[in-house]
């Protein structure tokens, strides 16, 4: 094999293996940029995680939206966790509060993070929330109870293909990852 | 060192080694080559037999004789050794083989970064097989590993992310290793427009693999960190989000099911003009439309996904997007035909599974263009449409192909002939055991059945029967194949192959105006001239 040839190789293999660290950097590029994307389009159900102000909406009588509730605890989590409100009619515009009830049903204490998600996904920006204990991470005393309001609304620019909205909460025991941090 | 000096260097060995050390050390392509056939052929025996006990448990409604826990093990690994281990590297051990004869070079690139990528692959597999052993069992949840069920594995996890990042690596140098020695090491007279198919296509392959092997080394990274070390990718209790491994995933999977095809495309490419006596038909349309499928494969990964609840505008683009894959794929099975049109045909043993490929691979492709449609799809996805559909492109067109390159290119490489009455049994067996086998499960799907189960409905059970008859038909007429190639690599009754091997075979490429058995070395100096038929 002559030095030319040989050169040849280096030089392409330089080239190439500066592609695959560039597309294993992409893979992880593509974390914040799916994050980046869902946040502009409104993909995939995810609501906003801090409180809007309490706005004024013209209140919309005429149209009437179902909303759904449901709880679950993930892999099961320690918890009693469920809504008195499992459904509702709601007209857009006008504010609602909703309360949740969650126990810790241990003898520790407890750190646990409720995670909302709503169903159909595009609805979610139309979804506002002033007040929701999922905002932040929530302590537990053992064996404490502890009754949460949502309050909310629903946007009335909410579009009109829109009849139903599931709100489903999600509450992960981060117990250990929270005293780790 | 120089041209001149080459004969009295040191490393530069004219014969093998003697001995077992002649496959460790080995550095010529050929030997790696060999090894790798050989690895894929006992992997796929590996795999196959995680079918049949698939298939057994199928065979009737109920348990019968393993746990769910292990059904599921047994699918996933299935899958993970079908692909890592038996086609990904019989396609390498055909580029090893062919791709410097094809091209007029005296070896690949890099010689020894070649003998690494086999190792590591052997390295790969093995660590893979050491999670049966481990406690909490083989990983279950399915070869796409979705989290947060993929998290619940026992001890198998890490074992299997390292195992997987050693498979990357090996065929990331694998690819590497080709499209060096493709683009520089070319006979002089070759130019891009004159190569192979099966060269083309492979080195499309190639940079398709070093896209996306790191993005998938990257998801299941991640796996691995957010099980052991607290970040959150994809737990959404730490702002994470499942789908997003699906996208990861896909973005990796969808080029990957073309990696397993593009070769098998280029294989059909080399044999069907041989024995139709034609030029391939097309011959620039297929080198395009083969790099138009590996484009589009990159932009449509999640209609594996249609049911994670996107929007309609995101259903509708990938739905459009995968229909536009129809479009270059049949440009080349309307080539494959016209090759065929007219040609004088003779059926031995690779023509036949090459025609049955066409045939079958339609079928594949077919049932693949009705899961495009996204909301078909909501009926069809993880039943057994799917199952039938990917093994329809995988056993029949990529198996098949493997096959045919197999009898192909035997002659060539032993100096003997195969058997060609056992070849045509070989054939016919297959061919027709692998359509009872596949064929019911696309009843089964329509009819509602998931995949992934080890248990189902009696309703399903007639074609489930079926359908593992064909299994067990099949498996053990592969059996027939190693057969074939043991009697043809120890020249056991056979007729000495000419040169050409193939009547008029040296006007379609350059290995077959080598001698038969290829000698150790070949094309040492380039040759002056190359077939072009095409033009």
């Amino acid at each position: 094999m002559s030095n030319e040839l040989e050169r040849e190789h280096a030089k392409l293999v330089r080239k190439l293996f500066f592609v695959v660290i560039a597309m294993f950097g992409f893979g992880y590029a593509l974390v914040p940029i799916y994050d980046v994307f869902c946040d502009i389009t409104g993909l995939n159900g995810k609501t906003a995680q801090v409180a809007v102000v309490e706005t004024k909406y013209e209140i919309d009588k005429t149209r009437e939206i179902t909303l759904e509730f449901v709880t679950s605890l993930n892999k099961s989590a320690p918890m009693l966790f469920f809504t008195e409100t499992k459904k509702m009619k709601v007209h857009p515009g006008q504010y609602y509060t909703v309360n949740f009830y969650a126990e810790n049903k241990t003898n520790k204490a407890m750190i646990a993070r409720a995670i909302p998600s709503i169903t159909p996904g595009p609805a979610a920006e139309y979804f506002k929330k002033t007040e929701c204990f999922c905002f932040t991470e929530q302590t537990f005393e053992p064996k404490q109870g502890k009754t949460m309001p949502v309050r909310f609304v629903i946007d009335p620019d909410l579009p009109a293909r829109y009849k139903t909205i599931t709100l489903a909460y999600t509450f992960f025991d981060n117990t250990k990852i929270s005293v780790k941090q | 060192m120089s041209a001149v000096t080459a004969e009295n260097d040191g490393h530069h060995d004219h014969k093998p080694a003697k001995g077992f050390m002649r496959w460790i050390v080995t550095t010529n392509h050929k030997d790696i080559g060999t090894m790798y056939l050989v690895f894929a052929l006992a992997m796929f025996f590996v795999g196959g037999v995680m079918a049949l006990i698939i298939r057994s448990e199928l065979f009737e409604p109920g348990m019968q004789f393993v746990e769910p826990q292990f059904f599921n093990s047994m699918t996933t690994m299935h899958a993970l050794v079908m692909i890592f281990g038996a086609v990904m590297p019989a396609f390498v051990g055909f580029a090893n083989w062919q791709i410097p004869m094809m091209i007029g070079a005296p070896d690949m690139a890099l010689p020894r970064m070649n003998n690494m990528s086999f190792w590591m692959l052997v390295a790969g597999i093995l660590l893979l097989f050491s999670t049966l052993f481990v406690e909490g069992g083989a990983p279950a949840a399915g070869w796409t590993m979705y989290p947060p069920l993929v998290l619940q594995t026992g001890n198998a996890l890490p074992f299997a992310i390292f195992s997987i990042h050693l498979l990357g690596i090996s065929s990331i140098m694998g690819a590497i290793n080709i499209i060096a020695t493709i683009f520089n090491m070319r006979a002089p007279a070759m130019s891009l427009m004159k190569m192979p198919l099966f060269v083309w296509t492979w080195i499309i392959t190639a940079f398709l693999l070093i896209a996306i092997m790191p993005v998938f080394a990257g998801a299941v990274t991640m796996l691995l960190t957010d099980r052991f070390f607290d970040t959150s990718f994809f737990d959404a209790a730490g702002g994470g989000d499942p789908v997003l491994y699906q996208h990861l995933f896909w973005f990796f999977g969808h080029p990957e099911v073309y990696v397993l095809i593009l070769p098998t495309f280029g294989i059909a490419s080399t044999i069907i003009p041989v024995f139709a006596r034609k030029p391939l038909f097309g011959y620039a349309s297929m080198v395009y439309a083969t790099a138009a499928i590996a484009f589009l494969s990159f932009i449509v990964w999640a209609h594996h996904m249609f049911l994670v609840g996107m929007p309609l505008v995101g259903e509708l683009y990938f739905m459009y997007a995968t229909m536009i894959i129809a479009v270059p794929t049949a440009v080349k099975v309307f080539n494959w035909t016209a090759t065929m049109w007219k040609g004088a045909m003779t059926f031995e043993t690779p023509m036949l599974f090459s025609v049955a490929f066409v045939i079958l691979f339609t079928i594949g492709g077919f049932t693949g263009l009705m899961m495009s449609l996204a909301p078909v799809d909501f009926q069809y996805h993880d039943t057994y449409f799917i199952v039938a559909h990917f093994h329809y492109v995988l056993v029949p067109a990529a198996i098949f192909m493997i096959m045919a390159g197999c009898y192909f290119w035997l002659p060539k490489w032993t100096g003997n002939m195969y058997d060609e009455r056992l070849g045509r049994l070989h054939f016919w067996l297959s061919v027709i055991s692998v359509n009872v086998l596949f064929f019911p499960q696309h009843f089964l799907g329509l009819a509602g059945m998931p995949r992934r189960i080890p248990d189902y409905a009696v309703q399903f059970a007639d074609w489930n029967m079926i359908s593992s008859i064909g299994a067990f038909v099949y498996g053990f007429s592969q059996l027939l194949f190693v057969y074939i190639v043991y009697k043809t690599i120890r020249g056991i009754d056979c007729e000495k192959a000419t040169d050409e091997v193939w009547e008029g075979a040296s006007e379609h490429g350059l290995e077959w105006r080598l001698p038969s058995p290829a000698p150790y070395h070949t094309f040492e100096t380039p040759p002056d001239e190359v077939p072009t038929e095409h033009f």
